[in-house]
């Protein structure tokens, strides 16, 4: 059965000791679509994120990737499948330069008489055409990570997640604690992974870079899925009382209508 | 920026210009310093410090450590010595006795990827090694006469002693494999942020059972070149040569938190602990006096390494940002 959607999250579940992190969460997103996925703290966003990209497992449930289950349990079967993600915090090793972050877990090697060696001038190379094409800047890839500004190791996190032919980023809070033009830059960039056919999930609580350059919310309460909105079809408003009370308000008119039916005939 | 590059020049090679100075005051100082025979002497002195730290580096450069090498070191020069004694030849004894030592390290690891720190983990074993060592052998030294070790405790290859040469060899290896390969690239990016490292996909858990279990086949390795020179397998080898190690690597630049390593240092830094105590025994000081003076280089060198390391480069890191 194929529905066209690139991403089929089904009935995902997750526990950590007692708590319940997520409980029957559903999420679908087509090819080349945006989508924001909002909620309080501990609203199980991050972690349903990081099940998708394979940083950790899930108990119940199953993901369909192109109609096809995945069956990764691992951040690089995650990559080969096309999903990337960006962490929050960037997770960029400090003490590696810039090259070695970006193919961290995915390096280039040459055959020296049988020993796989690093092949650095390659990598470097790579590197510094990932950040060409992508219209973003460091001051050279050989430097380490921890020498470049806060703006400079993000743009190395959005090479990292979107030089690699990706199919779907995931963004993890991408304009938490920037300035304005670094925001206007991750929203370029999600545009221009729009326009190639790159699906985009974002976590973020800033509504408004979604309402700018997304497709639609799916808002998550307590590791449950309260609702999901189509940009054109949403207002602040709506979705802060979806995040606040936990309750989709369309779907409890339409259940107290349905109890009123019977009511009335009667 | 002249200043700023001088700065970040002292301090990230200050060992080697501290070992660059104390070799030349004391080559001033005593006419038998800087003489053939005293600096092979002091090279073979340094060979069992390098080739450990050449593990320890790897270990470091997870942001681990391994307190146990001194132990490991006393439990195969038993084995050693009691297998030599049984009639095991001597070709088959020395990579058994690198597996085994191996197989010590690895079960730290192991440990360690259980959660235990590894400073408890290592620790424990300093002493449990050491017991088995003194239990496996009674506490009774025993002879080594086997040509092959002979040649490896006071051999040489074109007036280089053996044991030298076969640290040199090992930090050469080491150092390919820390820069060249994925395996040293992993292990300084597991120390420098581990759950980046995680969510990147490499498997912590196995790169830090892999840099103890080499640590400990090197360990096995040095235990090897000690019960050679020494000519005999005691229980009583290798005490304290663990902080000898760790005071190695980090006088050499490899930090404590890991993430940063480096194979020259260590090499730099094993020697420049052993021509200070030579030196110091040629100036005629107290033996008990090199102890003190090892102990104040090591919290100077520890100090370099950290803070004004830390200080330094962030200063220097500032200055072309500044100019933007």
């Amino acid at each position: 059965m194929t529905t066209g959607n690139f991403i089929e999250m089904r009935g995902i579940t997750k526990t950590f000791g007692a708590v319940t992190a997520l409980s029957d969460v559903d999420l679908t997103l087509p090819q080349g679509g945006v989508l924001g996925l909002i909620g309080d703290n501990a609203a199980g966003k991050s972690t349903l994120m990081k099940i998708l990209a394979g940083a950790i497992s899930h108990d119940h449930g199953k993901i369909l990737i192109d109609g096809q289950p995945a069956l990764y349990n691992h951040p690089i079967g995650a990559r080969e499948a096309g999903i990337e993600m960006i962490y929050q915090d960037f997770a960029l090793v400090p003490e590696l330069t810039v090259a070695q972050n970006i193919f961290l877990g995915r390096e280039i090697t040459k055959n020296r008489g049988g020993i796989r060696v690093l092949d650095r001038e390659t990598m470097n190379q790579s590197a510094e055409e990932m950040f060409g094409a992508l219209g973003l800047r460091v001051p050279a890839v050989t430097l380490p990570v921890q020498s470049l500004s806060g703006g400079q190791q993000q743009a190395v996190a959005i090479a990292r997640a979107t030089g690699f032919d990706a199919k779907l980023v995931i963004m993890d809070e991408p304009t938490a604690n920037l300035g304005a033009p670094a925001i206007e830059k991750v929203r370029e960039t999600i545009t221009r992974l729009k326009t190639n056919g790159v699906a985009v999930i974002i976590i973020s609580h800033r509504l408004e870079d979604i309402f700018a350059v997304g497709d639609g919310f799916l808002v998550m309460k307590q590791g449950r899925v309260v609702g999901q909105r189509d940009v054109e079809d949403t207002d602040n408003a709506d979705l802060v009382e979806m995040i606040v009370t936990g309750q989709d308000p369309r779907k409890a008119k339409a259940k107290a209508h349905a109890v009123k039916v019977p009511s009335t005939t009667a | 920026m002249d200043k700023r590059t001088l700065a970040v020049f002292l301090v990230r090679y200050g060992m080697f210009i501290a070992l660059a100075l104390w070799m030349i005051g004391m080559s001033l100082s005593s006419e038998y310093f800087l003489t053939w025979t005293n600096l092979l002497n002091v090279s073979r002195q340094a060979a069992p410090i390098i080739i450990i730290g050449v593990g320890m580096t790897f270990v470091m450069a997870t942001a681990g450590i391994d307190l146990s090498v001194g132990a490991t070191v006393a439990l195969v020069s038993v084995m050693t010595a009691s297998w030599l004694t049984l009639g095991l030849p001597a070709l088959l004894v020395i990579p058994l006795i690198i597996i085994a030592g191996a197989g010590v390290g690895a079960l730290n690891g192991f440990i360690i990827t259980l959660g235990v720190p590894a400073f408890v983990v290592t620790l424990a074993a300093l002493t449990s090694i050491r017991g088995v060592a003194f239990v496996y052998s009674d506490g009774y030294a025993v002879p080594i006469s086997d040509p092959v070790f002979v040649w490896i405790g006071r051999g040489d290859v074109l007036g280089i002693n053996t044991p030298f040469l076969i640290a040199i060899i090992v930090a050469a290896g080491g150092w390919f494999l820390l820069n060249r390969t994925r395996f040293g690239l992993y292990a300084l990016a597991t120390g420098g942020r581990e759950e980046a490292a995680r969510v990147m996909g490499l498997s912590i858990n196995k790169i830090k059972v892999m840099v103890y279990a080499l640590t400990g086949a090197l360990a096995g390795l040095a235990g090897i070149v000690i019960s050679a020179r020494l000519s005999n397998g005691s229980p009583n080898a290798g005490v304290m040569l663990e902080l000898e190690v760790i005071a190695a690597t980090v006088l050499g630049g490899t930090s404590l938190f890991g993430g940063r390593a480096t194979i020259m240092g260590t090499v730099v830094g094993a020697l420049l602990i052993n021509f200070v105590r030579n030196g110091l025994n040629l100036l005629g000081v107290n033996p008990y006096w090199v102890q003190v003076v090892t102990g104040v280089i090591l919290v100077l060198a520890v100090l370099m390494n950290t803070v004004l390391n830390r200080k330094v480069e962030s200063w220097a890191r500032a200055a072309p940002e500044e100019k933007e």
